[in-house]
């Protein structure tokens, strides 16, 4: 996919998102937009997968370990065509299958639910290793939040990978800085977060989650190092896209009333 | 655990660091479904839920309640929500672990693991249980959870009876008394059943195996038969085969009296071996023929 048809998909899911919160009154705008570039990347370029067969047991896994960024997700798998999009003006709708923290039941591309955070990186390393173990070449992508990596559970998983020499294994931190009541900063600083990767055992890389050179270089090139698992730590911006949702920690919680959907939906260009 | 694994090559098996000269013989025979994690139970569950959804069927190994409450949540999201092919082992399971103290007596986890959704809750009652157990659940989708005491508990079973998950084992009939045992008590039951019959009492003694799902046909047969259920526990008040088996007898209107020996409260935290704390706890087969000769004079 060329840089523009990504940039597309980037902007149509985040389009989607902010009509999906709207309808639902749901949260966590914030961040699904911080990592809609990175989204666009994996499933418009970098995943091996197949809409046809979500289950071929070859494909390319991708877990979503910050699970509440659930509706981005819903919204890249249906742009995809993994699932019709009109599914997505169900999300979190009474009886619908989209749930407000990402939900595999009878949901193609949805490899696991989260939504309790430090448990998707874990899931990755035993699939993983199953991939070692049975002579597959599959990669398996594991998103993360920044807050989540307060989770004394990350770093068991952490820990565990470079052992392992799981390089086949890809962790991607949207590090878009706020948690959840609070800066990442302010509540629990994680820096120097790519030196405590690196002291692991992981092969490190930082970039802008939202430049797609860097993003497609970084995500083209993996394992960065045999034996050694990678993480990509994304410096995002939560909120990115819709100029009055960036960098506040509000939008982890409102919903867009119908003036700020429209005014949003202006920013991204979307004609209607 | 062995013999599971040769005869299935999709069998692992997870190690929370634990297993010293217990788990060396699976470990040098078959290195590449091996791993010990390391004191890491969040993330033994979640790995092996991750090899469990790639086609593998995973045992996770620890002991009394390390592998059950300190992984909990990966247990009930990551393996029960995506009904996986885990399951969880526990050693030491009630107070086989008595001088260890309170941190490594599990008296909740049948409580606990029966609240699971989809989850399989075994307990066998001697070492001949606990090896048709493991194969059984080997073969049983979805998880399990087994509970198993330490080595060493006496033989109940001189031949192998017919194992099969959520069917109880009739040790002996009886008129006045069935006792239903779950877990390591079966043999303690068992004795308690003969000192009845001594003093003229028919008592007679199912082994519960299967926690959940609950043979309640046996468990309903057995209300018909008897005046008196009592089931025989090494797990706290709370939640355990007793209030399963008491939640059936009451939903199906059963005549028969109900009791229920467990581990009272007031003793958490008691340390002692565990034949000691049983005691302590009016778990002997001594104690418990005593309480029902007792109750039953009651009614």
């Amino acid at each position: 996919m060329s840089n523009s048809s990504l940039k597309e998909l980037a902007r149509t899911i985040r389009a989607h998102t902010l009509c999906m919160v709207h309808k639902s009154r749901a949260s966590h705008v914030g961040t699904c937009l911080s990592m809609a570039d990175l989204l666009a990347v994996l499933y418009g370029q970098i995943l091996r997968v197949d809409p046809a067969r979500p289950h071929w047991p070859d494909r390319d896994r991708f877990i979503l370990s910050k699970g509440h960024g659930a509706a981005i997700v819903y919204a890249v798998l249906a742009e995809r065509g993994f699932f019709p999009a009109s599914w997505l003006e169900t999300y979190c709708e009474d009886d619908s299958k989209l749930g407000g923290h990402i939900t595999h039941a009878d949901v193609p591309g949805v490899e696991a639910s989260t939504g309790s955070l430090g448990h998707g990186l874990s899931i990755g390393c035993g699939i993983a290793l199953a991939a070692k173990h049975d002579d597959k070449d599959y990669r398996v992508f594991v998103m993360l939040s920044d807050g989540e990596l307060d989770e004394g559970s990350a770093w068991e998983a952490i820990l565990f990978a470079p052992h392992h020499g799981l390089d086949n294994l890809i962790a991607i931190v949207d590090y878009n800085k706020i948690q959840s009541f609070g800066s990442v900063r302010d509540v629990l600083e994680l820096e120097p977060l790519a030196d405590k990767w690196r002291a692991f055992g992981w092969a490190v890389l930082e970039i802008d989650g939202h430049d797609y050179e860097q993003i497609i270089d970084a995500l083209s090139n993996v394992p960065m190092e045999e034996g050694r698992p990678t993480v990509v730590i994304a410096h995002t911006v939560k909120g990115k896209g819709v100029s009055f949702m960036e960098d506040q920690l509000a939008w982890h919680y409102k919903s867009p009333d119908d003036e700020q959907l429209a005014r949003a939906l202006i920013e991204l260009g979307e004609s209607n | 655990m062995c013999e599971v694994a040769e005869k299935n090559e999709r069998v692992w098996l997870l190690s929370g660091d634990l297993g010293y000269s217990v788990l060396e013989r699976f470990a040098e025979k078959f290195p590449q479904r091996f791993l010990n994690v390391g004191v890491a139970e969040q993330n033994m569950i979640g790995i092996a839920a991750g090899l469990a959804m790639s086609g593998h069927i995973v045992f996770t190994y620890s002991i009394a309640n390390f592998p059950v409450m300190r992984c909990l949540e990966q247990i009930r999201n990551d393996v029960c929500l995506h009904n996986l092919n885990v399951k969880i082992v526990a050693v030491g399971g009630g107070l086989a672990y008595g001088p260890a103290g309170y941190t490594h007596h599990a008296l909740e986890d049948l409580a606990v693991m029966r609240a699971m959704p989809g989850m399989t809750v075994v307990a066998p009652g001697d070492p001949v249980e606990a090896r048709l157990a493991t194969r059984a659940i080997a073969d049983h989708p979805g998880p399990c959870y087994l509970r198993l005491g330490k080595a060493g508990e006496p033989l109940v079973h001189t031949v192998e009876p017919k194992f099969r998950i959520g069917e109880a084992i009739v040790m002996r009939s009886g008129e006045d008394v069935i006792l239903i045992s779950t877990g390591g008590m079966l043999e303690r039951a068992i004795r308690a059943a003969e000192l009845l019959s001594d003093r003229g009492i028919s008592a007679g003694v199912l082994s519960m195996h299967t926690v959940k799902p609950l043979d309640e046909k046996a468990i309903h047969g057995a209300a018909l038969r008897t005046r008196l259920i009592c089931v025989v526990e090494e797990h706290g008040e709370t939640g355990g085969l007793s209030d399963a088996v008491a939640r059936t007898l009451s939903e199906h209107n059963a005549t028969c009296a109900f009791a229920a020996l467990n581990i009272p409260v007031e003793e958490n935290g008691k340390i002692g071996s565990q034949s000691y704390l049983v005691e302590r706890a009016g778990l002997t087969a001594e104690s418990i023929s005593e309480r029902i000769a007792r109750a039953l004079k009651q009614q």
